[in-house]
C-alpha cells in the first residue's frame, strides 16, 4: 500500500520546481536519449556466436525512415524537458516507444542482406538506452497519473495488444530473437504451457492447502509458531538446491507406490519441480492468512458473535473477507515469485522458459537467453501489475463497505 | 529464548566443522550417493566456496545499501522530489523481475563468471532496501518533524539526527531481506560460472549426485537462517538503545 508522504510532498510542492525551467526527470530522459543516439543502434553479427559489429542510427535505417524515427524521437526528447500534463507526457512516450519498435525491426530486415538466413541483427546499447529513456518518461507519467486499477490493467492489455501486433505483422521477423523462435517454434509454445502450468499450478494448490492451513494457525496458537518457522525454513534454501532434493523423495515414490508412476510422479522432470515451487508458495499464502485474520478488528468479531452468528459463519461470512485483500496480496506475491522460479525448473528437467535461459547461456548465444528471459520478464510483470490492480480493487471496495 | 540461542549456537559450531573437515561428515551424506559415487564435493574446497559465497554478498550488499539509502534521500528532499513517484514505481516493478533472467541478461554485457551475478545481486538488494529506507523516511510523525524545525535544526541536522535514526530501523529491516535474498541468488549464480556454493549444488544436479545438492543446500540454508536471526538481533538491540519499539 502506497504509504502517505506529508512531508517529501508538501515540501516539494512548488519552491524547488518552479527554480528550473525545465523537469529534472526530463532532463535525464534527455540525456538518456542523446546517449542512445550516439551509440551503436543495432549489432550485426555474421552468424549466431561470432562478436558483431555496432551499426549507428544514420546506418541503421533508410533515408526517408531515418528523418521520420529520428524526427519523433528527438521531439520527444525536447518534449520530454518541458513542464506537459502527465497525460501528454505519457502519449508522447508512448509515441517514441512505438518509433523505436518500428525501427529496430526495419533496422533489422535494412541490414540484413536478403535471403541471408546465417546472420543475426540485434538490438544494441543505443536502443536499450533509447527504450530506457522513453520507458522512463512513460512511467514517470503513470505513476503521476495515478490511474484507476480499471485503467492501468487497460493500459497493459492496450500495450500488449500493439506488441503482438507487431509480432504477428511480421516486422521484427529480421531480429535474432526471433530467428531464434522461428527455429524452434513448436518447443517455445510447449515451454510456455508448462512454464505456465507450473507456476499456476503450484499456486492453485499453495492456495488450497495454505488458507486452510493459515486458518488453524490463527486458531491454534502453538502451532502457528511451529508452522511458520518451518515455512520459513524452506524459504531459506536455495531454490536448485530444493529442487535438486526433491528429485530422490519423488524417484522412491515412483518406485514403489503403486499407481504413483501412472499420475507421472517421478524423480526428474515436472513433479518435483511442482512440489518445490507448492513449498516456496506455501508460506506467503499462509503467512497473509495469518496476518489477514489478526487484522479483523476484535471489535466486528465482537459483534457477529453477539448476532449469535456459529463460528463457521462467522468465519465464513465476516472474517475471511476482511481478510481477503491481504490474503490476495500473499498470492501476488507467490505468483510473481513462481513465475521467476520456474525458469530454474530447466535444471532438473522440468521444462519451462528455463531450457532456453540455460542452453543460451551454455551455448553462450544472447540471442537463445533472451527467448527465454523476455516472456519470463513479461509475465511476471503483467501477474504484479494485474494483480495489485485487483489488490487496489477489492481493498477500496472493502474499504468501501 | 535462551534454548533458541543454544540451537543456533550447535548449529554453527556444526556448520564450522563440517566447512573445516568436511570429510569427517561423510557417513552423513553417503546415503545418498550411488554406485560408490564421493559423498563430499571435493572440486573446490567447500570453506572457499562458502567464503566467496559470503564475500559476494557482502559486497553486493554493502554497495546496494549506500546507493539505495543514498538514493531514498535525494529522492525525499526537496530538490529530488519530481523522482519520487517514479522511483517508487520503479522498485515496486523491480522486484517482479527474476533473478535467473537479471542474471542471464548481465552476461552479454559483463562475461561469465562472478561480475554478472555481482551486478544482479546489487541490484536485486537495492529494492527491498530503498522501498524501506522510502518508507522510513517519508512516515516520520509530522510533529517530531515541525519541533525538529522549531529548535531551528537545518535540514541537513534534521536528517542525521532525527530522520535516518527513525528510519534505521526499518532500513536494517530492509537490509535483513535484501541479504537473505542474495544468499539464495548467489548460489543460482553458478549457473554463470561464480565460484559460489551453487557450484557444488550444479555438480551435484548433472552427476545425479544427491550428496552434493544436499551439502551445497544445506549449507547455503544454514548460513541464511543464522544471519536472518542474527541480523533481526542486531536490530532489536538498537532499536531497544534508541528506546524505539519493532514489530
Amino acid at each position: 500500500m502506497p504509504v502517505s508522504l506529508p512531508m517529501a510532498l508538501a515540501a516539494a510542492a512548488s519552491p524547488a520546481r518552479s527554480r528550473l525551467p525545465f523537469d529534472r526527470l526530463g532532463l535525464v530522459v534527455a540525456v538518456l536519449a542523446v546517449a542512445g543516439a550516439l551509440t551503436p543502434f543495432a549489432g550485426f553479427r555474421a552468424n549466431r556466436i561470432v562478436p558483431g559489429t555496432g551499426v549507428g542510427l544514420p546506418d541503421a535505417l533508410p533515408g526517408w525512415e531515418l528523418a521520420l524515427v529520428g524526427s519523433v524521437l528527438a521531439a520527444a526528447a525536447a518534449m520530454a524537458l518541458m513542464r506537459l500534463a502527465p497525460r501528454f507526457r505519457l502519449l508522447i512516450s508512448l509515441a517514441a516507444l512505438l518509433a523505436l519498435a518500428i525501427a529496430i525491426g526495419d533496422a533489422a530486415r535494412f541490414l540484413t542482406p536478403a535471403g541471408d538466413k546465417i546472420s543475426r541483427t540485434s538490438p544494441a546499447t543505443g536502443f536499450w538506452l533509447l527504450t530506457l529513456a522513453y520507458a522512463l518518461m512513460a512511467s514517470d507519467a503513470v505513476a503521476r497519473l495515478k490511474l484507476k486499477p480499471w485503467t492501468r490493467i487497460g493500459l497493459l492489455a492496450a500495450i500488449a495488444a500493439v506488441i503482438a501486433a507487431i509480432l504477428w505483422s511480421g516486422l521484427w521477423n529480421d531480429l535474432s530473437v526471433l530467428r531464434e523462435y522461428a527455429n524452434r517454434a513448436d518447443s517455445f509454445w510447449r515451454e510456455a504451457g508448462t512454464h505456465l502450468v507450473l507456476a499456476l499450478g503450484s499456486l492453485l494448490a499453495a492456495i488450497v492447502v495454505g488458507i486452510p492451513l493459515g486458518i488453524v494457525c490463527d486458531r491454534v496458537l502453538p502451532l502457528r509458531a511451529v508452522i511458520l518457522n518451518v515455512l520459513n525454513a524452506v524459504q531459506t534454501i536455495p531454490s536448485i538446491a530444493l529442487f535438486g532434493l526433491l528429485i530422490a523423495p519423488l524417484a522412491w515414490i515412483a518406485a514403489s507406490v503403486p499407481g504413483a508412476a501412472a499420475l507421472g510422479i517421478a524423480g526428474i522432470g515436472i513433479a518435483p519441480a511442482m512440489l518445490a515451487l507448492f513449498l516456496y508458495s506455501l508460506l506467503p499464502v499462509v503467512a497473509n492468512t495469518v496476518a489477514g485474520l489478526d487484522g479483523v478488528p476484535p471489535e466486528t468479531e465482537e459483534a457477529a458473535r453477539g448476532m449469535g452468528m456459529t463460528g463457521r459463519q462467522r468465519l465464513l461470512q465476516i472474517e475471511l473477507p476482511l481478510a481477503f485483500p491481504v490474503i490476495l496480496t500473499g498470492i501476488r506475491i507467490v505468483l510473481v515469485q513462481n513465475i521467476g522460479l520456474a525458469t530454474v525448473a530447466a535444471l532438473i528437467g522440468g521444462g519451462g522458459f528455463g531450457v532456453f535461459v540455460f542452453q543460451g547461456v551454455g551455448q553462450t548465444a544472447m540471442d537463445l537467453v533472451l527467448l527465454g528471459a523476455v516472456p519470463t520478464v513479461a509475465l511476471a510483470f503483467a501477474a504484479g501489475a494485474i494483480l495489485d490492480a485487483v489488490v487496489e480493487m477489492v481493498s477500496r471496495r472493502e474499504q468501501a463497505a | 529464548m535462551k534454548p533458541g540461542i543454544a540451537v543456533r549456537i550447535v548449529v554453527l559450531v556444526l556448520l564450522v566443522a563440517f566447512l573445516v573437515t568436511p570429510q569427517s561428515f561423510a557417513f552423513v551424506f553417503a546415503p545418498l550417493t550411488q554406485n560408490g559415487q564421493p559423498p563430499i564435493y571435493t572440486q573446490n574446497s567447500l570453506l572457499n566456496l562458502t567464503l566467496n559465497h559470503l564475500l559476494i554478498v557482502l559486497i553486493a550488499t554493502l554497495a546496494a545499501s549506500i546507493v539505495a539509502v543514498g538514493l531514498a534521500i535525494v529522492v525525499t528532499r526537496p530538490a529530488g522530489a519530481e523522482f519520487l513517484p517514479l522511483s517508487r514505481m520503479l522498485s515496486n516493478t523491480g522486484q517482479t523481475f527474476p533473478p535467473v533472467a537479471v542474471l542471464a541478461l548481465a552476461v552479454p554485457v559483463l562475461g561469465f563468471g562472478t561480475a554478472p551475478t555481482l551486478v544482479a545481486l546489487f541490484l536485486y538488494g537495492l529494492l527491498p532496501i530503498f522501498e524501506n529506507a522510502l518508507t522510513g523516511l517519508t512516515t516520520i510523525p509530522p510533529d517530531i518533524e515541525e519541533a525538529a524545525r522549531g529548535t531551528g535544526m537545518t535540514e541537513w541536522q534534521r536528517l542525521v539526527q532525527i530522520e535516518l535514526p527513525l528510519a534505521l530501523p526499518l532500513i536494517l529491516a530492509g537490509l535483513r531481506l535484501s541479504v537473505t535474498i542474495s544468499i539464495g541468488t548467489a548460489t543460482i549464480g553458478s549457473t554463470v560460472a561464480a565460484s559460489t556454493l551453487g557450484e557444488a549444488i550444479i555438480a551435484g544436479l548433472i552427476n545425479s549426485n544427491l550428496a552434493f545438492v544436499a551439502q551445497g543446500g544445506l549449507v547455503v540454508g544454514i548460513l541464511a537462517i543464522l544471519i536472518y536471526d542474527g541480523l533481526r538481533a542486531l536490530e532489536r538491540q538498537l532499536a531497544a538503545r534508541s528506546g524505539l519499539r519493532v514489530r
